[in-house]
């Protein structure tokens, strides 16, 4: 999988969770998560759990509290999938 | 059937008590009476919705039932919160916590009256990150399936709303 796939998977999984005042065009690299993408604490949850099925990793607390914007969330899975 | 979550119960029905004194509910407002199981992966409590509820005055003018959202807040309650409060205080037992509903999808099948005593069996899909989520199930007392669905909500322990 391509370092573009894999960025595109994860915005699928995240547009599922935005919330209706934002736009799929507004996920970047750069979003947090919860403070530009307003996404909740329970849709963070959901987000790590579907890119845990989607990628075959599993998250733990630190990765999780380390994952606050997009290009964070990538890093993980890069570094999940080279392990 | 009101199927028991787990076979072998973890502890006695007294050492629940230390869960129902960490619910951050009161009159008028607490629903739930008494936990009969407790276990890892869920929970089973029941709850008598005493017929003298001012609300049974207006719902309905012409004959009281219970409304479904407080038959969703007392699944909640056991199923949710008294299950979350085990798990994550099972080692301590005390301290603050915060918690929160973000999802419920029920279905209503069945309704309560004033005076009817149910049994709640929750059953944990996942607690992870702090968020909890299960499958409740409410029974009558003829053992009839009532309302079913899916609560999740955040629990944490200290005291930050975030």
């Amino acid at each position: 999988m391509t370092q573009k796939q894999r960025y595109e998977q994860l915005e699928n999984i995240i547009k599922v969770y935005l919330p209706e005042d934002v736009t799929v065009d507004q996920i970047a690299p750069e979003s947090h998560f919860m403070n530009e993408l307003n996404i909740n604490s329970a849709h963070l949850v959901d987000i790590v759990l579907d890119v845990e099925d989607a990628f075959d990793i599993r998250l733990e607390n630190e990765d999780m509290e380390q994952m606050q914007t997009v290009k964070d969330a990538v890093a993980i899975i890069d570094r999940k999938l080279a392990q | 059937m009101a199927g028991k979550v787990y076979t072998k119960p973890m502890e006695t029905k007294d050492s629940y008590e230390w869960i129902l004194n960490q619910l951050p509910y009161a009159d008028p407002f607490l629903f739930v009476d008494e936990l009969h199981e407790v276990g890892p992966n869920g929970v089973r409590g029941s709850y008598t919705f005493k017929d003298d509820n001012v609300f049974y005055q207006g719902h309905f003018k012409d004959g009281p039932v219970t409304p479904g959202v407080l038959l969703t807040e007392c699944c909640a309650q056991i199923g949710l919160v008294c299950l979350g409060i085990s798990l994550l205080k099972q080692e301590t037992k005390t301290g603050e916590f915060t918690m929160g509903m973000s999802h419920m999808q029920m279905d209503f099948l069945k309704p309560v009256f004033p005076g009817e005593r149910v049994m709640v069996v929750s059953e944990k899909d996942y607690f992870r990150f702090g968020k909890l989520q299960c499958k409740v199930k409410m029974y009558n007392e003829q053992k009839e399936l009532v309302c079913k669905g899916l609560l999740s909500g955040m629990l944490k322990m200290g005291k930050d709303h975030g």
